[in-house]
């Protein structure tokens, strides 16, 4: 009997430990840190206070890594959604010839963003890129995608946009598919315009996936690291930099361990907010049922 | 007669529409294979060639013995196979708690395990970095597997279909007075096959496809993974060996395309999972 009343803490018990561990504590390890001064290499932390906190404040650079994130994160978002809204309607379909394009709009998204990073490197070459070779075909001039700091998170985007619409179209076409056929029955019966059949009936009905869309595309975007890491190192000029990068870059390159922590802070107090935000909403959803 | 004659023309469009949706996304993969086969002369002409003049198929052996390709393969599948296992471990039995017992703490302990379900790796990687340091775990597997070793999402997913087990059937395993480990491995798991078959794929695929923790969690080529060592390929000599570096990347997709074309459906389902509810 005893033994019985401990049974559901000992079953919980290894994944706890694992999410305490490699989770919890971390976090509130990186809120002490962020308030000292360290260079990982000295055996001392001096604490600073918010001193951390209000150079990077002061940082032009850092504010160009806020402003170079919320960008990527705005219009990655908004472009891998609605270009994926109108893929979803053209290829909510049946048959095998609609099934082989949505496998091969979705495969990107399997592979490792450091495949994914390296092609496009290879697309985006402004002498050999596939990419060029396409704008000279219609007459147009080389672009240096990567390499002038005013086309390069641009490009940044396209890759992170292009590697997201298979997910979002299916995603999206699992939500079509899930809006009862009566609705639209009706619809037909009262000769309601398609465009209004959109704006009554669909788009309020896929409000859930389009939610969840966009909170998984600001949460993925935030962390973007890969792309950048290996196509631009954050440069031409700053241009590309974002948080997670910006975190690495202070951290295991110029050893600053207080000032990325209190770079990680920000980063978790945004992640927080979205968190927060996220829960409300499915919480409200799960009232409505 | 009238819809023929207009439906015709907007097949053909279709059709097209849709070819051209099938090159923008898969043609891209398309070039890394020709690239991979090609001399690097011809990776430096424009306008591209999409067909090489003759298979240079040394390329991947140049790729392969450039590092110790071998030894990023075994870790690569050492740690996608290692996490595989221990998420198994912790995550089934939290699962069959969280969805078949009261117990105090369950809603806080609960509500952990969905705030996880939130921080990204990206986010704590400097203080698991240290800590990993502190305990002499740095640069070894253990230190890419264990942070790893178990998983919110799927105890949240597993918890949902351990939830829809008839209450009957496991009545009637506690009155032939079954063990919980019996009840779990006898009944439970064998119900939610799908959802564990779902879980697994899309675990195997994102950590075979992960450089981020890898690059920073290892020092040393003793435990890096295959994205990180294909990554340093382009390192090699200042220039870019196009044709060496495609040829690394062939090498780190295959294994995932193979994959996916055999179990494309499990597969768009593991990753589609979590938006249908």
């Amino acid at each position: 009997m005893r033994l019985a009343k401990w049974r559901p803490y000992l079953l919980v018990a290894p994944a706890i430990i694992v999410f305490i561990v490699f989770f919890i504590q971390p976090i509130f390890y990186m809120i002490y840190l962020s308030f000292h001064d360290w260079n990982f290499i000295s055996p001392d932390k001096t604490f600073v206070g918010l001193g951390n906190f209000k150079e990077l404040l002061a940082d032009t650079m850092f504010l160009e890594v806020i402003r170079n994130t919320l960008m990527y994160t705005f219009f990655t978002v908004l472009f891998s959604i609605s270009i994926s809204l109108l893929m979803s309607i053209w290829l909510n379909k049946q048959g095998w010839m609609y099934s082989f394009v949505q496998g091969a709009v979705f495969s990107p998204h399997i592979i490792s963003l450091v495949s994914i990073a390296m092609l496009w490197m290879w697309i985006m070459d402004a002498d050999y890129g596939l990419l060029n070779w396409i704008l000279s075909l219609v007459g147009l001039e080389k672009v240096p995608w990567l390499t002038d700091p005013k086309t390069a998170l641009p490009s940044l985007i396209i890759i992170a946009v292009w590697k997201n619409i298979g997910y979002f179209t299916l995603i999206i076409i699992a939500g079509l598919q899930s809006i009862p056929k009566h609705l639209y029955e009706a619809a037909a019966l009262d000769r309601t315009p398609s465009w209004r059949r959109f704006a009554k009936i669909t788009f309020p009905m896929l409000s859930p996936s389009l939610f969840f869309l966009t909170i998984i595309g600001i949460l993925d975007s935030i962390k973007v690291f890969e792309t950048i890491s290996i196509i631009t190192k954050g440069g031409p000029l700053n241009s590309t930099n974002t948080l997670v990068y910006y975190i690495y870059e202070n951290g295991f390159i110029f050893f600053k361990i207080g000032y990325a922590s209190a770079a990680g802070v920000i980063l978790l107090v945004i992640l927080s907010i979205l968190t927060l935000l996220y829960f409300k909403v499915l919480s409200k959803k799960v009232h409505y049922q | 007669m009238r819809t023929l004659k207009t439906s015709l023309p907007l097949k053909i469009l279709n059709i097209i529409g849709l070819i051209i949706m099938v090159a923008i996304f898969a043609m891209p993969f398309v070039w890394m294979i020709s690239t991979s086969l090609k001399t690097l002369g011809e990776t430096m002409v424009f306008p591209p060639k999409w067909i090489p003049d003759s298979l240079i198929w040394g390329n991947f052996e140049l790729a392969w013995n450039s590092g110790p390709f071998l030894q990023y393969f075994i870790n690569s599948v050492l740690v996608s196979v290692g996490i595989l296992i221990f998420q198994f471990i912790t995550v089934i039995p939290a699962a069959y708690a969280f969805a078949r017992y009261e117990f105090r703490f369950k809603n806080v302990l609960f509500s952990l395990v969905m705030v996880t379900m939130m921080i990204p790796a990206q986010l704590i990687f400097l203080p698991v970095f240290l800590n990993l340091s502190d305990w002499g775990l740095l640069d070894t597997l253990w230190g890419l597997i264990l942070p790893f070793a178990t998983s919110a999402f799927g105890i949240f997913m597993l918890r949902q279909t351990f939830k829809q087990v008839p209450e009957e059937l496991l009545e009637a395993a506690r009155l032939d007075n079954s063990t919980d480990f019996k009840i779990m491995m006898k009944i439970m798991v064998p119900m939610a096959k799908p959802t564990l078959i779902t879980l697994g794929l899309f675990n195997f695929i994102t950590h075979w496809n992960d450089y981020f923790w890898p690059l920073v969690m290892t020092t040393t080529e003793q435990a890096r993974t295959l994205p990180v060592g294909i990554a340093q390929l382009r390192q090699v000599d200042g220039g870019v060996a196009w044709n060496i570096l495609m040829a690394g990347n062939v090498i780190l997709v295959i294994p995932i395309l193979i994959i996916f074309f055999f179990a494309q459906r499990h597969i768009i389902r593991a990753f589609t999972y979590t938006g249908v509810k």
